[in-house]
């Protein structure tokens, strides 16, 4: 566990002295304590009631999506899992305050067309004071390297983990739940939290763009200028593409979470598991095992940027994320369905 | 129904004969050479032939440690079992869990719920997560099952300041949010006060009187003795015995012992009635009592002109017939 604990708080210090006090603050106390939630609502709402409206749906879609509701409410209810997502809003904030304040002057329109990932927070950075849509790369660039995936590990390690630790798991089993149906209803809630988590950032971080900068037909990083609203469709792209990135974080963890009845561990196994891929991908020597790791094609999005899109690579870092989305929810249901519930 | 029952001393028998009785529409809960060995290679549950019959209430007795948590979570689908089977209703268990559960109540060592939910929708929760529950009635169910284990007052408190006892009664109401034909309880009174022992003993009562069958796991003898009409006693995974309570108690050798001045006449008599282990003393002679009624003897006695002075039936408590099964005693053992 020490291993595990210093893994969490060296980690928030790579995303730059800006970002550090933020994520954790945020991860530290809600990961650890799990236990400062308000119910989400008081009222029971008849969840089954959408989906019962048509009564066309068969009795066990209606249930499935009963639970769903149940596993959506129970995540996106929790306290701490709110607070992950406020913190996720407040960065493109604070990230747009501080480039505001230290804008450099006339740098627009610098389109050096550098594909490599660490010289694209410079190029966007160029692009940003020129046009306010840049916010929104910038702000995903920096929160994908850490923010965005400890929210991911936090929600997708406490997932199984979390419900076998508190005992709750023995019971979901007994109602009977059905092991493959609440393993895959857990993994969309994961993937639920992860989508919305990128979209508040790709959100909140356009809108302050466009309050705090210029806005106006986009300058892509290969010096084209497409109109504004172009500009907008490649943003909803890169956010899909970063969502469908996190979902395959997402599956990993959930495997992990099946291994293991304490949250905290699958949690900081999974922190750990990312950041290792990102230095790993950095090592010059690990080139040739580069594209095979997890976090690889994350900063790929930026082929979306540059006209005409690298498809290629795009096609790439999906398949990538597919793979690993659908390896690791294979793995996650060999376990899940075959172990003993021994919590 | 109770002629289905193993008596006496479980004897690791046939295969053939369990799987027949296995397959008894008057059980509730089957199983045949059911067995669990864990990882590190330690037998947890050896070669378990259960047989509870619908309709009863059915103590689990045995020491910690002596399997039955083991064996309830391989009944309820939580743990698999390493060999042999099970059935729930006649439906086969791990397999058809998902088909026979939502008609089982459980409560599998001590409540568990998220801390972070009121009672209600922690209930509400678990009904959720049934195939079998009908949105539309949950909010009655809900209600209804708080109401019967009296959390009603309580149901908006949040799961974390609810007291140990509160905690047992709205496992115990998840349990009762569907109609049941089994409830099965481990250890349901554990931790509680005699307050809160006396109030899940209540229920049971209560629950059994609705003509449900209850399964009941404990290591205290007293709370089984009250409620149950059957018992299975554990022994280090071992069942060393099934039966109903007044089984139990006929193997307890219970002893007749007549005051007499004539040991001698008396002596030939009991011998003549077939009882075993005479034990003459001065003015004294017992024996045990088998199957015999204490008043036949007596007249049998009067009949061939023996005196007695005094006759008396000693039978060991319970406590020391489970005592004496699950090993701690000396003179069982065989």
């Amino acid at each position: 566990m020490s291993k595990t604990e210093t893994g969490m708080t060296a980690d928030p210090g790579a995303t730059g002295p800006g970002a550090s006090t933020g994520p954790g603050a945020a991860t530290g106390p809600g990961a650890a304590t799990a236990a400062t939630d308000p119910p989400p609502n008081q009222e029971i709402s008849p969840d089954g009631g959408d989906a019962g409206i048509d009564g066309q749906a068969p009795a066990s879609v209606r249930a499935y999506g009963r639970l769903l509701g149940s596993e959506l409410r129970l995540v996106f209810g929790r306290r701490r899992n709110q607070l992950l997502l406020l913190v996720v809003a407040l960065f493109p904030l604070l990230i747009g305050i501080a480039l505001k304040i230290a804008a450099p002057s006339g740098a627009a329109g610098g389109g050096n067309g550098n594909a490599n990932g660490p010289n694209n927070g410079s190029a966007f950075f160029n692009q940003l004071a020129g046009n306010g849509v840049f916010l929104t790369f910038i702000a995903l660039t920096m929160l994908l390297i850490l923010v965005l995936p400890v929210v991911v590990s936090v929600v997708s390690g406490d997932s199984v983990a979390g419900e076998a630790g508190h005992g709750t798991l023995r019971y979901l089993l007994t109602v009977p739940a059905g092991r493959t149906r609440l393993l895959s209803v857990k993994y969309l809630a994961i993937v639920a939290f992860a989508t919305t988590a990128v979209f508040i950032v790709a959100i909140v971080a356009l809108l302050a763009g466009v309050v705090m900068f210029p806005v106006g037909p986009v300058t892509l990083l290969s010096g084209t200028t497409v109109s504004l609203a172009d500009g907008l469709l490649r943003v909803l792209g890169v956010t899909l593409y970063i969502a469908v990135a996190m979902a395959a974080v997402g599956a990993i963890g959930l495997a992990i979470s099946t291994l293991t009845e304490h949250a905290i561990g699958a949690i900081a196994a999974l922190m750990i598991l990312v950041v290792g891929s990102e230095v790993a991908d950095d090592v010059p020597q690990f080139a040739a095992a580069g594209p095979y790791l997890p976090t690889h094609w994350w900063p790929m999005f930026d082929s979306l940027l540059r006209s005409p899109v690298d498809t290629t690579t795009l096609w790439h870092g999906l398949a990538s994320f597919v793979v690993y989305a659908v390896l690791f929810c294979l793995l996650a249901w060999a376990r899940f369905t075959t172990a003993d519930v021994t919590s | 129904m109770r002629g289905a029952l193993v008596t006496g001393h479980v004897d690791p028998g046939g295969p053939g004969q369990a799987a027949a009785e296995s397959r008894d529409p008057e059980l509730a809960i089957a199983s045949s050479g059911l067995t669990k060995r864990f990882r590190g290679g330690q037998l947890a549950v050896d070669d378990l032939d259960l047989a509870v019959p619908k309709g009863s209430v059915y103590g689990f007795l045995g020491p910690n440690g002596s399997g039955k948590t083991t064996t309830i979570r391989m009944l309820l689908g939580l743990a698999f079992p390493t060999s042999g089977s099970a059935e729930l209703l006649g439906v086969g268990v791990p397999d058809g869990v998902g088909r026979v559960l939502s008609r089982v109540g459980s409560l599998v060592e001590g409540p568990a719920f998220y801390p972070y939910l009121s009672g209600r929708d922690n209930l509400a929760r678990y009904d959720a997560a049934d195939r079998a529950a009908s949105p539309r009635t949950s909010k009655a169910r809900i209600g209804e099952a708080l109401e019967r284990v009296g959390l009603t007052a309580a149901a908006k408190k949040r799961y974390r300041h609810y007291s140990l006892g509160m905690k047992q009664r709205l496992a115990i109401a998840a349990g009762l949010l569907q109609p049941r034909d089994l409830i099965i309880l481990d250890e349901p009174t554990n931790g509680l006060d005699p307050q809160g022992t006396r109030e899940v003993r209540s229920l049971i009562r209560r629950i059994a009187a609705d003509g449900i069958t209850v399964f009941v796991s404990s290591h205290l003898l007293a709370e089984v003795e009250q409620t149950c009409s059957h018992v299975g006693v554990m022994r280090g995974g071992k069942l060393v015995f099934q039966g109903s309570l007044p089984e139990l108690r006929r193997t307890g050798a219970a002893r007749i012992s007549v005051r007499t001045p004539d040991v001698e006449a008396a002596a030939k008599v009991l011998r003549k009635l077939g009882l075993v282990g005479l034990a003459p003393a001065d003015g004294e002679i017992s024996a045990e009592l088998g199957d015999d009624a204490p008043e036949k003897i007596c007249a049998e006695l009067v009949h061939a002109g023996v005196g007695v002075r005094g006759l008396s039936v000693e039978t060991p408590s319970l406590e020391d017939l489970f005592v004496g099964l699950t090993g701690e005693g000396f003179d069982v053992e065989d």
